[in-house]
């Protein structure tokens, strides 16, 4: 084990810490004022509806205060005037490899992305800064009606649906992270999948910061069309810089009567990115939203993927795996929103803080006096490694009303010395022996991931390991 | 030179000492036996001859085939040949027995060297079938909810699969009806051979009826008390041990 563990090391390690040197054609600067949002409504001419939505938006975030009086203090870390917030190399991704410039190929080329397209995905979009380079769906899921572009496609080309949901389900105001992407957002993926489509592989999205300083505001919707099914999965990486890079997403799923939405996240940032994402889904009737969430990387995490359950016997569900390294704060959980009778929300959460390491898991349930028969299940496991280790819980779980099943079950654990001596016996390194203990804990979740995921998320799992112990 | 050699060792726990001096030789291709009351200090000395962290070495050595192993860490121990079947087995959830025990023989190939996995699963199941156990076992948590016989199998299992020199067996009886006993001890009978010596560590003489050793010690108060031969084992049984160390 160790021996296969080791020789993976060295190739993992830089598996997102490199960096090619890139021109960029568009760059709004540094800071954010109305000059920064018109220059990027320029670059991307936008439609005027759009830069009144950004500029709103802009207004918002300057009102709104950060969110210290509840979450951690380093988010006043984040320095906004020290951000850039536009980079490109053009506003048009393009449909072939071959047509993607050098610089930018190579980089998607060394994490593996063109690879994994021809091998198990229907299509693929893959952002590098603030714009995708790259966008292509396989022909015959696109001839089935199904719609898979970049944002900006989908606002000017396909507005009768766009304009529709855009905005809808995450307010602009939700929250200030959520109204600073809605001021500079660019890049990211809309999906549109017809009535009756079920698109059979998933559709993937690749998230690349190459830049210092950067900000990373990508804007996705998904809408699943009545009995329409879908699985959406996005990979993150950046290099490590010397200072901090902000990525802070807003993702909008709708799915409608009967439709499912699948919505699988790795997010492997350095250790530097401030990663503030805001993700929910609202489910209509029989329809059923599921976020899987794995969070690895990135200096402090802050996501809480949600479902709104809008109509009868809709569904969502979150999974979510955390890995606090050493000097990283994973803030994660969920948000569930029961709109309608006989909904069902189940939240698996399992976190792992090692080192210095801090897990805090925030769950959010609520149910109101006027519904019936609603059900919610909450499972919330933080294993610790290190005596320094960190894990809370702050569960909020509001029922009201009768006839409602609610279940909540949460349990801190730490790796047994004994369980490490058994394994040692056996001729397992201490590491590979914690290795195999962490992964063992997630076993079970891991195994919801599609089968190219769940492997590299063992070997990112090894490699944070690796260098927990000895 | 091919022995387990145990010397003068002394170990404590603390500041309180539980080995005192004891001194044991354990050639390939034996069997020794150890038995003793509750607190001579039989499985602290298992536990101490596989490296657990909880026990300091004060004095005397411990030589696998003359290399002193006590400097090593327990996975060191683990990979030049010892085995411990430990009385209580370790449960590790969501681990199952097939990965765990292919993490181990892979930790024992040299580096850059992967295990075939067809040749590991062919090698798994006729070893499994030779200790009846279901091949369903394999993608079970390692001892999770599994019962004390089951338990019991699994660690000789393991022993077969890593083929160590010297094995360690720490009450490996405890626990099992005689069903249990019968399987378990027909699976180290098998693995008896002129490359591997055993030291079988018991309460109860019962073990010995199938397990037949070579040799019979006698411990008390951290130290080898009385050494013979295997009917040593039915005078303990019938007379008890208070006659050992009042002598």
């Amino acid at each position: 084990m160790k021996t296969d563990i080791q020789s993976q090391i060295e190739a993992d390690r830089s598996v997102g810490d490199f960096r090619y040197d890139v021109d960029y054609a568009y760059d709004a600067g540094v800071g954010l004022s109305e000059a920064t949002i018109d220059y990027i409504c320029d670059v991307k001419k936008d439609p005027d509806w759009v830069r009144a939505f950004r500029k709103e938006a802009y207004r918002k975030f300057l009102a709104m205060p950060m969110p210290t009086h509840w979450a951690t203090k380093d988010l006043e870390n984040i320095v906004f005037e020290n951000i850039r917030y536009y980079l490109s190399q053009g506003q048009a991704p393009k449909r072939t490899w071959e047509e993607v410039p050098e610089d930018v190929k190579r980089t998607f080329e060394r994490l593996g992305i063109p690879e994994q397209e021809r091998k198990f995905l229907a299509g693929v979009e893959a952002q590098f800064d603030s714009e995708a380079a790259y966008s292509n769906i396989k022909a015959a899921v696109g001839e089935q009606g199904v719609i898979f572009v970049g944002s900006a496609e989908g606002l000017k080309d396909h507005p009768e649906i766009f304009k529709k949901w855009f905005g809808k389900v995450i307010p602009t105001g939700d929250n200030k992270f959520s109204a600073l992407n809605s001021a500079v957002f660019s890049g990211g993926s809309f999906i549109y999948v017809p009535p009756g489509v079920k698109v059979s592989h998933p559709l993937q999205a690749y998230f690349r910061i190459n830049a210092q300083n950067f900000g990373q505001f990508e804007r996705t919707l998904i809408i699943a069309d009545e009995g329409a099914e879908v699985t959406y999965m996005e990979g993150c990486t950046a290099p490590k810089f010397e200072t901090a890079t902000l990525h802070s997403a807003v993702v909008e799923l709708v799915a409608l009567k009967g439709a499912k939405i699948q919505y699988i996240t790795v997010q492997n940032w350095s250790s530097n990115v401030f990663n503030l994402v805001t993700k929910r889904g609202l489910a209509h009737e029989d329809a059923e939203i599921k976020w899987i969430d794995c969070n690895i990387g990135s200096r402090l995490t802050m996501k809480y993927p949600g479902v709104i359950m809008k109509g009868r016997r809709a569904r969502g569900e979150v999974v979510s795996i955390a890995l606090a390294g050493d000097g990283q704060h994973q803030d994660t959980g969920a948000k569930m929103v029961h709109a309608a009778d006989e909904t069902t929300s189940n939240i698996i959460s399992k976190s792992i803080s090692l080192g210095t390491g801090r897990s805090t898991y925030r769950g959010m349930v609520h149910i109101p006096k006027h519904l019936k028969k609603c059900k919610n299940n909450t499972e919330c496991d933080a294993l610790l490694i290190n005596a320094e280790s960190r894990t809370d819980t702050y569960p909020a779980i509001t029922v009201r009303g009768q006839g409602h099943s609610v279940q909540h079950e949460a349990s801190v654990s730490q790796i047994n010395a004994e369980q490490i001596f058994y394994m040692q016996q056996r001729g397992l390194s201490e590491a590979a022996a914690m290795s195999l203990a962490v992964n063992g804990f997630v076993n079970d979740l891991v195994q919801q991931f599609p089968m190219e995921y769940s492997v590299e998320l063992k070997r990112l799992i090894d490699l944070e390991m690796e260098g927990s112990v000895g | 030179m091919s022995t387990l050699s145990i010397c003068n060792l002394h170990a404590s726990i603390g500041d309180k000492p539980i080995l005192r001096g004891l001194t044991l030789e354990i050639p390939k291709g034996q069997v020794h036996a150890i038995m003793g009351k509750n607190g001579s200090g039989k499985s602290t000395l298992a536990k101490v001859m596989a490296g657990h962290p909880d026990y300091t070495v004060t004095s005397g050595d411990v030589l696998l085939d003359g290399e002193s192993i006590l400097a090593m860490e327990p996975d060191q121990r683990a990979r030049l040949g010892l085995f411990l079947a430990f009385q209580y087995p370790m449960e590790i959830p969501g681990v199952t027995i097939a990965n765990f025990i292919r993490a181990a023989v892979q930790s024992r190939l040299p580096q850059g060297e992967e295990l075939e996995a067809t040749d590991y699963y062919a090698d798994l199941y006729s070893k499994m079938d030779a200790l009846s156990i279901p091949r369903a076992f394999t993608s079970r948590s390692v001892n999770e909810g599994f019962s004390g016989g089951e338990k019991k199998r699994c660690e000789i299992l393991q022993m077969a699969m890593l083929q160590p020199k010297y094995a360690v067996l720490d009450e490996t009886d405890s626990g099992l009806d005689i069903d249990a006993l019968k399987i378990v001890s027909s699976g180290v009978n098998a693995l008896r051979s002129p490359e591997v010596g055993m030291l079988v560590i018991t309460h109860y003489q019962r073990l010995l009826d199938y397990i037949i050793p070579d040799k019979v010690h006698v411990m008390a108060e951290g130290k080898i008390v009385l050494s013979g031969e295997k009917d040593l084992a039915l005078k303990l049984e019938s007379e008890g041990y208070d006659w050992v160390t009042a002598s």
